[in-house]
């Protein structure tokens, strides 16, 4: 199975729509700037929580995270980013402020800023310097400036489509502590400003506060302020707790494709009185596939040009893309135009058309074609969507029931299941969103019969006893996955797909891909607990000496048939026999016609030569064998 | 293809009850045989075909034996062709006795002479009847012992029974329910002893789905270990359970022939030629092709045989990796269609070992995640999720359903805002509750054990059903036109008009508690034009004053706190001077520009008996007097004369004259320095105007080539 492989829908010349607008998924774009603080304060230890040996500051492990989050970014879509540090000795900015250097201006995610980014810690101080004593008297502001920077990286692209944000990282919960208090509130009250009007431009500020050890970042001291919220402890607390997730999650290995929250469909689902609900679909499940690939000329590594032409197989002429199509049917060519083709299809102008409900018991597990379409209600296509939508959606939780449709597109027109999904909640974090999962239904042509492929004839089939069950329930018991959940495996063949672009792009080592584990693969030490389990409920089910018997039974197998035994015991006389003869010297001597053709065939049997054929022809086959 | 090969004998009841049934039977016949599909495809499936519940009789064992009345051969066993078809249309007159016993003896002794003794294959008897009439009873014996015997007779002869009892509608009053009990039994009775599958149809609809047209050859996708843990393996068959029949793939048409050449294939070739950039003529080799991903900014060239070398591998096999609670594994995680996994035919300890762990599933509400490999040396593995098979009849062994489950991968995570924190205007109140949940309640498709409408396993394709259909009346008339879906497949798109009428007060109190007023200006199609006019005509905008990056503090006005970022069609006058307050960048007096002027040309457009032109004057007035704050004079003057020639003698020449009226002049270099008028200039162009246009009518301007010679 090819990972870019996607099994078509409904195979036929018009693509789908749905697809398309996959390909057209083209995600949001981001364009964000790391500013870092390299102050004296960075240059800490920062508390490794495993207890390594090497003992990291913050400032590096920062660097560590931004440049594998750019790893995992430039694989996700089409950012681009600048990095900037500020509190630094050296200066680089067009406003030409001290303590403010823009290491890289904003711009799209390459292979060679990560490949340079990545060896920034080893000369950081060379190149940038972190400022350790603030000049005495300064009234220099270096985190007013660089947000003033920042603000001036980010003025290009319009705000529509694009996502402008700061991710600002620092462990220095007081940036004007050490300022003589004459200053202090007036710097306080103009940086306040300038992140104001940074985010009143669309420049979203997300802080990265890194606690130092003993003592945990303080937001009430000035950050709160910036981030627009009330601090109290509790919301404080969250806030750090997130934070650190999100820091956590920078350094995160999963390369995966990042799709912007987009509308694939917005339809009406009509119920039966005839009243429509707006809703808008999404697509929340999609098998993932590789990064699109364009063809090069492998000379020179330009892309290629792909040109599509249509030529008549009879007359050898160049066409337009027909418009017509046929089928051979009784020897005939039945022609039919691409309209009729579409009409056939076209079996309702309905886009959703309620029909009624069934008990969830009624959904059978094989009732499943593709991956389920998410719905949610549009208020803005049709006023009361809301009201209406959730009262189905809570009287179907409540009744345990899902909704039967019919789904009219033009590509596929098919029964689907509504299935309520209430919204799930954990640490704050949307686990499941409420709504409902359209489920894609297959008609009876599409359901094989399976289970009765093998149906046995005479009498019933073995069932397992009462015993036999309780042992694969306690087989069961222990080989219990503890909260398991769907992120908890990722795709082996993508990650190493991303992992071998990202070693050639970066020119990385090989060895760099054998990092990766599979996850997939079962838990070793979780097997390793269920060993007594397993062999309860191996004896109950194959017999105590089930372990004997298929080791009996495999050294049958290798012995081989009775037949065939046979034939290797002749062919181990037949080589004996053999040896008495000096092959060579009777061929030299012409003496093999005086041989019987038994005799002669000693000579096949022990080569493994065929034994057919008159005298002539084996002697003819012996003195070619023998290379005369 | 031999071993494909299926023999089946139709036995239909054509007795009066089951006449106002016949219509949809016979449409059934026609896709469950499949003749179209079986003319398409070439195959040599042989049909049988017998009425019974007939006037006539006519069979093989009433000449012999005698007996047997009522039940008419109407075409012996043989490859399916259009004669099929015809004996279909051709039903012969029904009458009141309908012994379907005595039509399965039929169809047995059809096969029988038809048959070698011992041929394998696939030999189907397919009943199809009302069991509305009793069976005679036997000289001898019982009828059960009766079933009995021709139950043993069938399974020696690998025989399959299909049963389908129809009972369509309300059942008639004069009809003993007793009768169809013993008969509904006595069908259960094959059940049990020969390899026989009674089903009963209450719909229309669901008796044009009781038949697969295509009975596919099984093949398995898998055999081998299903490995639980190192030291225990179950041998396992993995077949599919769901696999969409496609709509299917029609070679493209070429007429280029001549009409009378014979020969001519038709066909059409499709090459795609690889180019390179710099030199268009030549195409690029194959061989001389490399596969880049992207990267970032970057495109990275892998070769094909580095990736082979370098990508991922398997080893063939499946893998348990352990039980979750089913509660966990939710059913929108299924991504594609299903398969099934069997224990391996005659293999008792794998049998016993499916069926022990499948029950205990099922007890505990566990199913089980594994990690496929199918093939040795797929490039990718899959994982998915077993849910227990725990079989009811006798003679099926247990097994287990396959899903495909995602990835952490595949998951896309979009939030969504939360029902519970929507105001309360939005939420339901109680009483819309009560309508939804009784609605929810009353509108039941499985109103009964064993009753379900619309079952996925019961229920044909109609798109594909009306393929076939056109494909079998265009091979007879090339003129033919694509016909209705049938009447009975109806009930699959549309709403059941008997559950409506049913449930006509649940229904109507849902549709009156909820009032769902459609919001006509958002509407699809209009917004669509509306992108795609916007992308015709707007240059794009780019800001190009880097000056307007004003460093200085921002005044908030309260405008700019709304933060509109277009014009609306509801408050157009109101949204502009908000966006041309706004000071946060440069590029919200252009598009405020840009979109009042869509917007009058929206509103004139759609304009009924001026009922727009208001609006759409008023738009105009604050559009001008914009532009004069902003001085953009040109901007206000190309619209106005791009309005001129659009309005004036036209559809809309009435909300000139106002223009007129109102005095809405072009700006002059008295209000704006920049502008390309003098005042007596401006004023005159309304008049001028109007003359011009007395003097010759105009011909439509192609307003691009208008506007374009106005900024030159």
């Amino acid at each position: 199975m090819d990972i870019t492989g996607r099994d078509p829908l409904f195979d036929d010349d018009e693509e789908d729509p749905e697809l398309q607008n996959q390909s057209e998924f083209v995600a949001s774009k981001e364009f964000l700037v790391y500013l870092i603080d390299a102050g004296a304060e960075m240059l800490l230890p920062f508390d490794t929580k495993k207890g390594s040996f090497v003992q990291v500051s913050y400032l590096q492990s920062v660097l560590e995270a931004v440049e594998e989050n750019l790893k995992q970014r430039i694989i996700g879509r089409d950012d681009k980013v600048g990095i900037c540090f500020f509190n630094t000795i050296q200066k680089k900015n067009i406003q030409e402020a001290n303590g403010v250097y823009v290491w890289s201006e904003l711009k799209d995610l390459s292979a060679d800023l990560i490949r340079s980014f990545s060896t920034l810690h080893e000369n950081f101080q060379k190149e940038v310097g972190s400022q350790i004593h603030r000049p005495a008297g300064a009234r220099e502001n270096p985190l007013y400036d660089a947000l003033w920077v920042v603000q001036a990286m980010l003025r290009s692209g319009t705000s529509k489509n694009v996502a402008k944000n700061v991710m600002l990282f620092t462990n220095n919960d007081d940036p004007f502590g050490d300022v003589d208090a004459s200053v202090r509130q007036d710097m306080r009250r103009t940086t306040i400003q300038r992140a104001k009007d940074a985010q009143d431009l669309g420049i979203g500020i997300d802080l990265i506060p890194l606690s130092r050890p003993g003592e945990d970042f303080n937001l009430a001291i000035f950050y709160s302020s910036i981030l627009k919220m009330e601090v109290d402890d509790e919301d404080g607390a969250q806030y750090l707790l997130a934070a650190a997730n999100k820091f956590e999650d920078l350094k995160l290995k999963l390369r995966k494709k990042l799709y912007k929250k987009r509308t694939i469909r917005k339809m009406k689902l009509t119920m039966v009185g005839g009243t429509e609900i707006g809703i808008r679909t999404y697509a929340l499940v999609r098998p993932s596939v590789p990064a699109s690939h364009v063809w090069v000329d492998s000379r020179n590594n330009l892309p290629l040009k792909t040109e599509r032409s249509f030529i008549c197989y009879d007359t050898g002429a160049l066409m337009a893309e027909p418009l017509k199509r046929f089928e051979e049917f009784q020897g005939k060519k039945v022609v039919m135009a691409l309209d009729e083709l579409t009409k056939i299809k076209n079996v309702t102008n309905v886009q959703l058309q309620l029909k009624g409900f069934k008990p969830m018991k009624c959904l059978k597990d094989y009732h499943n074609l593709r991956p389920p379409t998410f719905i949610y209600p549009d208020e803005e296509a049709v006023q009361g969507s809301y009201a209406a939508f959730i009262a189905l959606h809570r009287a179907m939780l409540q009744q345990n029931k899902f909704a039967v449709a019919f789904y009219g597109s033009r590509a596929s027109s098919q029964l689907v299941a509504l299935v309520p999904q209430e919204e799930e909640l954990a640490d704050g974090l949307q686990l499941e969103p409420p709504g409902m999962h359209l489920i894609y239904l297959p008609y009876a042509d599409d359901i094989r019969p399976t289970e009765k492929y093998h149906i046995c004839s005479e009498a019933s089939v073995p069932r397992a006893s009462k015993e036999q069950v309780e042992a694969a329930a306690a087989f069961i018991n222990k080989m219990k996955l503890d909260s398991w959940s769907v992120f908890d495996i990722s795709d082996p063949a993508m990650q190493r797909h991303y992992a071998i672009l990202q070693a050639i792009a970066l020119e990385q080592e090989e060895e760099s891909l054998l990092e990766a584990t599979d996850t997939t693969l079962p838990d070793s030490k979780g097997i390793m607990r269920a060993n007594s389990a397993v062999q309860a409920f191996k004896d109950a089910v194959y017999g105590p000496l089930h372990d004997q018997e298929e080791a009996d039974a495999a050294a049958e197998r290798a012995k081989g048939s009775i037949a065939s035994q046979k034939r290797k015991a002749a062919a181990e006389v037949a080589c004996k026999e053999a040896q008495n003869y000096d092959w060579g010297e009777l061929a030299d001597t012409g003496k093999l016609k005086d041989l019987t053709v038994p005799e002669l065939k000693l000579y096949l049997t022990t080569h493994k030569l065929p034994l057919t054929g008159k005298k002539e022809l084996i002697i003819n086959r012996i003195l070619t064998h023998l290379g005369k | 293809m031999a071993r494909n090969k299926e023999t089946l004998v139709v036995l239909l009841d054509a007795s009066v009850i089951m006449r106002p049934h016949l219509h949809v039977a016979l449409q059934s016949l026609m896709s469950a045989t499949g003749v179209v599909v079986q003319l398409m495809f070439n195959k040599a499936d042989e049909v049988g075909l017998v009425f019974f519940g007939v006037a006539d009789t006519k069979n093989d064992l009433n000449k012999e034996l005698g007996g047997y009345e009522n039940v008419v051969v109407s075409r012996p066993i043989a490859i399916v062709d259009e004669d099929l078809s015809k004996c279909l249309e051709d039903v012969p007159e029904g009458t009141v006795a309908s012994d379907f016993l005595d039509a399965i003896v039929v169809g047995i002794d059809m096969i029988v002479k038809k048959l070698a003794q011992g041929k394998k294959g696939n030999i189907r008897l397919s009943l199809i009847t009302t069991t509305e009439n009793s069976i005679r009873d036997p000289d001898t014996g019982t009828v059960e012992e009766q079933v009995d015997n021709i139950a043993k007779q069938m399974s020696e002869q690998c025989i399959k029974l299909e049963a389908t009892i129809v009972r369509i509608g309300q059942q008639t009053p004069f009809l003993d329910s007793k009768t169809q009990q013993k008969n509904e039994a006595l069908l259960r009775r094959f059940e049990s002893q020969a390899q026989a599958e009674v089903s009963i149809m209450e719909s229309s609809m669901s008796l044009l789905g009781a038949m697969k047209p295509r009975n596919v050859t099984p093949t398995t996708l898998y055999r081998g270990d299903l490995e639980l843990t190192p030291s225990m393996t179950v041998k396992v068959w993995v077949y599919k359970k769901t696999a969409q029949e496609k709509f299917p793939t029609l070679k493209k048409f070429s007429d280029n022939a001549p009409a009378s050449d014979v020969h001519a294939t038709r066909e059409v070739k499709m090459d795609t030629d690889y180019k390179s950039v710099d030199n268009p003529d030549i195409s690029v080799p194959p061989e001389q092709r490399t596969k880049a991903y992207r990267y970032g900014r970057n495109y990275v060239p892998i070769s094909t045989e580095l990736m082979e070398t370098l990508k991922f591998k398997t080893e063939k096999g499946l893998k348990l990796i352990g039980f979750v609670p089913v509660s966990a594994m939710r059913r929108h995680y299924y991504m594609k269609e299903a398969n099934m996994f069997v224990p391996e035919p005659g293999h008792t300890k794998s049998i016993l070992a499916v069926s022990a762990l499948a029950r205990a599933m099922d007890a505990s509400h566990q199913v089980a995640l594994v990690r496929c490999v199918w093939r040795q040396g797929q490039n990718n593995v899959v994982l998915g999720v077993l849910t227990p098979y725990v079989a009811t009849q006798l003679n099926r062994a247990d097994g287990f359903y396959f899903n495909i489950i995602p990835f952490a991968d595949d998951i896309r995570e979009y939030p969504f805002t939360s029902f519970n924190t929507l105001p309360e205007a939005l939420q339901p109140s109680e009483v819309q509750q009560k309508a939804a949940d009784n609605l929810v309640h009353m509108l039941d498709l499985a109103p009964a054990e064993n009753r379900e409408m619309l079952q996925p396993d019961g229920t044909m394709n109609p798109i594909l059903q009306r393929y076939y259909n056109f494909l079998h009346a265009r091979a007879l008339n090339s003129e033919a036109d694509v016909p209705p879906i049938d009447e009975a497949l109806h009930s699959i798109v549309e709403p059941d008009p008997e559950l409506l009428s049913e449930n006509s007060f649940a229904i109507q109190q849902f549709c009156t508690q909820f009032p769902l007023t459609p919001n006509f200006q958002k509407e699809k199609g209009r917004k669509r034009f509306w992108r795609e006019r916007v992308k015709d005509e707007e240059v794009p905008l780019e800001i190009k004053d880097e000056a307007a990056m004003d460093v200085g503090p921002i005044s908030f006005s309260s405008l700019v706190s709304k933060q509109v970022e277009e014009v609306g069609i509801t408050n157009p006058v109101q949204d502009f001077e908000v966006l041309l307050a706004r000071r946060d960048s440069s590029e919200w007096v252009p598009k405020a520009l840009q979109g009042m002027k869509k917007i009058i040309d929206d509103l004139l457009d759609s304009a009924y008996s001026g009922n727009t032109y208001e609006k759409a004057l008023s738009c105009l007035c604050a559009l001008r007097s914009g532009c004069v704050v902003q001085q953009e004079p040109l901007e206000f003057n190309i619209f106005l004369r791009k309005l001129a020639t659009k309005c004036q003698g036209k559809r809309l020449n009435d909300f000139w004259e106002r223009v007129v009226r109102e005095m809405i002049t072009l700006i002059s270099r008295d209000e704006a320095p920049d502008s390309d008028v003098g005042s007596e200039e401006a004023a005159a162009f309304l008049t001028s105007q109007r003359e011009a246009l007395q003097e010759e009518p105009q011909d439509e301007i192609d307003e691009m080539e208008l506007l374009l010679g106005e900024a030159i």
